[in-house]
């Protein structure tokens, strides 16, 4: 490979635009073999790899990569899985660009390696080949270990745990396991079959995994420790939606972006009535809020047949917190940005259905506490938008419940349960956190970052607490 | 799976069910509520518990067969399995020595007001109990709720039994001091039983079956404007004091899905009113 050819990066195909929104299909399809080869060809190999410190997990980048430009991807896959366990989804959601990609040495004189579409490619080859259960490897002594919550965090600190040996409990509120990777993150971005595949991965390894338990209801985490539980992790991320408080925002019509992304994607609402749960989406669809999620339930109202659908923002462009790639997505197939706009007021009809939206214009102040300009409102600005359906996608905070129910977890104001950086251990002996309910809604790497040295810790702790030292 | 104990019709349209639910069962208190999901393709529907059997391990609900979902359910026997059923969730409702309490209860929320009044009754609260139902053949939990309530009362809408109406309550008012009332029902009879206790300043709990989805504070559907605050049903209620709740707005957002409710259970009469699905 010449020097011109490893500056290029190898694109990889996308559905195209006119026909997939009107579809649920993944949108990204992939690497073919040859273009995984061309493009695992193009990496350095770096001595002192700086890719794998912007990974929160650290994975051995190179070395994956190495094993895919050898033609031995279920090796890849297998170097993948000692550091993350759910590569297929990370693969498909992590922020690269803003974690190991933005780190590669190749980024400096042209584009840089495409980690995360390697990182997708080996681990659907090993899926489709066929997923070998490793050994457990049981060291030491062996405990009986809760986890709370089954998305990203809980089912990294499963597996960690169950491969040393110890036995795993994993409650989930909701009928199917997985959280916001089964709730939240649409089909097309994150194909359903990908993440019952891990679980069952997880499942095949011995986790007993138990939906239908909300923890903090049906048991408290001190009646889990008097059950005989050893420790407990809490990754029950941030799943309680805000609101804006303006007129109107109990209007029918106006979805949180959880509800609105529940119904589509967990209970199938598009497919009413074969499936039981409705959900309405009008002509034209409003979402308020600029991440991913907002993305995601922009996305979904096109493909359910919204004629005209609007992203509104408080600020610019460039100031999107959703990954550009997502961004991108979204203005290819249509939508509509709203930036420096603001919802104020919602208006409904008499059957209390919402039927339009007032709105302010911004500019951009002095930097905030972010250190992003703030947004101000332009007095007399106010303009009029005609919509029928509104999501509100600002943002989550963590469900109160079991913060509310367990005494000695210490918390922090935004309800997010105070865990050490390092170790993941909260203020109550035994209990480990990690995640969005630490962290507040972040990303699934960065859950799984948490859970990663919470598995750690954990081990530790039983080690300490079954040999007395 | 969870499997059904026993089934039974107690009212035209009104199923009493009991499911075992070992670990669920002794965590459970009146105010409570369940979430089921009858199979793959189904709706997550919260019913409010009507009670426990600790020995058996049981949880039991009652529900009124008006849609899809519920006509569905109706047909499952003793001895099968419902894919989901979850809980309990919500707060327990308000339970000690209040002195003298109001209790209504109309149609098929009798049968967790009665799960309710016999916590009451083990606090030694002297209970009134207004037992409603639309006409005298609807009448649902009349006996038990008669045998914890030291005043009894029924009433039809249709006059066929006992008093015609909720009227009347006003009356039992106007004559006794209550201390505490609860009603549950349909959110337009919260609404009728909370415009009569609100002049004597009367704390009324009321147990709000808003439209919800997960049950667990996730989606915000059953948000509910309470003393002007948005609160979520599922998380800081079910249970709320009626003197404070916004019932017009929760009656409209009660209403939203009506017309996709309506074309659910439509198309699912035309089809014989039958989809036993895989």
């Amino acid at each position: 490979m010449d020097r011109e050819q490893r500056k290029q990066e190898t694109p990889m195909a996308k559905q195209d635009v006119v026909d997939r929104i009107h579809n649920f299909y993944e949108v990204a399809l992939g690497y073919t073999e040859e273009q995984a080869q061309r493009e695992a060809t193009r990496c350095l190999q770096c001595p002192n790899p700086r890719c794998v410190q912007g990974c929160p997990v650290n994975i051995d980048i190179p070395a994956f990569i190495k094993e895919i430009k050898e033609g031995n991807y279920r090796a890849s896959a297998a170097k993948l899985k000692e550091f993350n366990s759910l590569p297929a989804v990370c693969g498909r959601v992590c922020p690269q660009e803003n974690q190991c990609q933005e780190q590669c040495v190749l980024g400096k004189m042209g584009d840089p390696i495409s980690i995360g579409r390697l990182e997708r490619f080996a681990a659907d080859w090993e899926r489709n080949a066929g997923v070998e259960i490793p050994e457990k490897q049981v060291e030491g002594a062996t405990g009986k270990v809760a986890i709370v919550g089954s998305g990203p965090a809980g089912l990294t600190v499963a597996a960690d745990l169950i491969k040393q040996g110890h036995e795993v409990v994993m409650f989930e509120s909701l009928h199917y396991a997985g959280g916001v990777l089964m709730y939240g993150i649409p089909q097309f971005r994150l194909p359903k079959e990908i993440v019952q595949a891990e679980i069952d991965y997880i499942k095949k390894l011995g986790v007993d995994v138990k939906t239908n338990y909300t923890i903090g209801r049906i048991f408290t985490i001190d009646e889990l420790f008097a059950d005989g539980y050893d420790a407990i992790f809490i990754g029950s991320g941030a799943g309680l939606p805000n609101f804006m408080g303006i007129e109107g925002e109990n209007l029918g019509g106006v979805y949180s972006a959880n509800e609105y992304l529940i119904r589509i994607n967990l209970m199938k609402g598009y497919l009413f009535p074969e499936y039981d749960t409705p959900i309405r989406i009008g002509k034209n669809v409003a979402v308020i809020g600029g991440g991913n999620v907002a993305m995601d339930a922009a996305r979904c109202s096109l493909r359910l047949g919204a004629e005209k659908v609007y992203i509104v923002y408080r600020r610019a462009r460039e100031q999107l917190p959703a990954r550009e790639e997502e961004a991108e997505n979204a203005e290819e197939e249509g939508i509509i940005f709203n930036l420096l706009t603001n919802p104020v007021k919602f208006t409904g009809d008499e059957s209390g259905w919402v039927n339009g939206m007032e709105c302010i214009k911004m500019e951009l102040g002095e930097p905030d506490a972010s250190g992003r300009r703030r947004p101000v409102a332009i007095e007399g600005s106010n303009f009029m938008m005609d919509v029928d359906t509104v999501v509100i996608a600002i943002g989550q905070t963590p469900n109160p419940l079991i913060q509310r129910t367990t005494d000695g977890l210490e918390t922090t104001k935004w309800g997010t349960i105070v865990a050490d950086d390092e170790t993941a251990a909260t203020s109550k002996e035994g209990v480990y956190a990690g995640g969005d309910v630490v962290s507040g809604a972040a990303t699934v790497i960065s859950a799984m970052g948490a859970g990663r040295k919470a598995a750690k810790s954990i081990h530790e702790y039983i080690q300490k607490k079954k040999t007395g030292q | 799976m969870f499997k059904i104990v026993s089934k039974e019709e107690i009212a035209p349209n009104i199923h009493l069910i009991e499911i075992a639910a070992p670990d669920m069962a002794p965590k459970s208190h009146p105010g409570q509520f369940v979430i089921i999901r009858i199979d793959d393709k189904g709706e997550r529907v919260p019913l409010t518990i009507a009670g426990v059997d600790l020995q058996k391990g049981t949880v039991s609900t009652a529900f009124h067969a008006v849609g899809k979902t519920t006509k569905e359910f109706a047909k499952y026997k003793a001895g099968e399995s419902i894919m989901d059923f979850s809980g309990p969730l919500g707060n327990p409702a308000e339970v000690e020595n209040f002195g003298k309490v109001l209790l209504v209860g109309a149609g098929v929320w009798c049968a967790p007001l009665h799960y309710t009044a016999t916590a009451l009754k083990k606090n030694n609260n002297k209970l009134v109990v207004v037992c409603a139902g639309r006409t005298k053949n609807d009448m649902v939990y009349e006996n038990q709720l008669k045998a914890v309530a030291d005043e009894f009362h029924v009433a039809t809408d249709d006059g066929s039994k006992g008093n015609q109406g909720l009227d009347f309550i006003a009356d039992i008012l106007k004559a006794q001091k209550f201390d505490h009332a609860i009603v549950m029902g349909p959110v337009s009879t919260l609404k009728k039983v909370v415009e009569m206790t609100k002049p004597y300043n009367l704390k009324t709990m009321v147990t709000l079956a808003s439209l919800m989805v997960d049950g667990t504070g996730m989606c915000g559907a059953c948000r509910v404007t309470v003393g002007g605050e948005m609160k979520f049903a599922c998380m800081d209620g079910p249970e709320f004091n009626g003197l404070d709740v916004d019932f017009d707005e929760l009656i409209s957002r009660q209403r939203v899905y009506l017309p996709e409710e309506r074309m659910a259970s439509m198309i699912y009469e035309k089809l014989g009113g039958s989809v036993k699905r895989g």
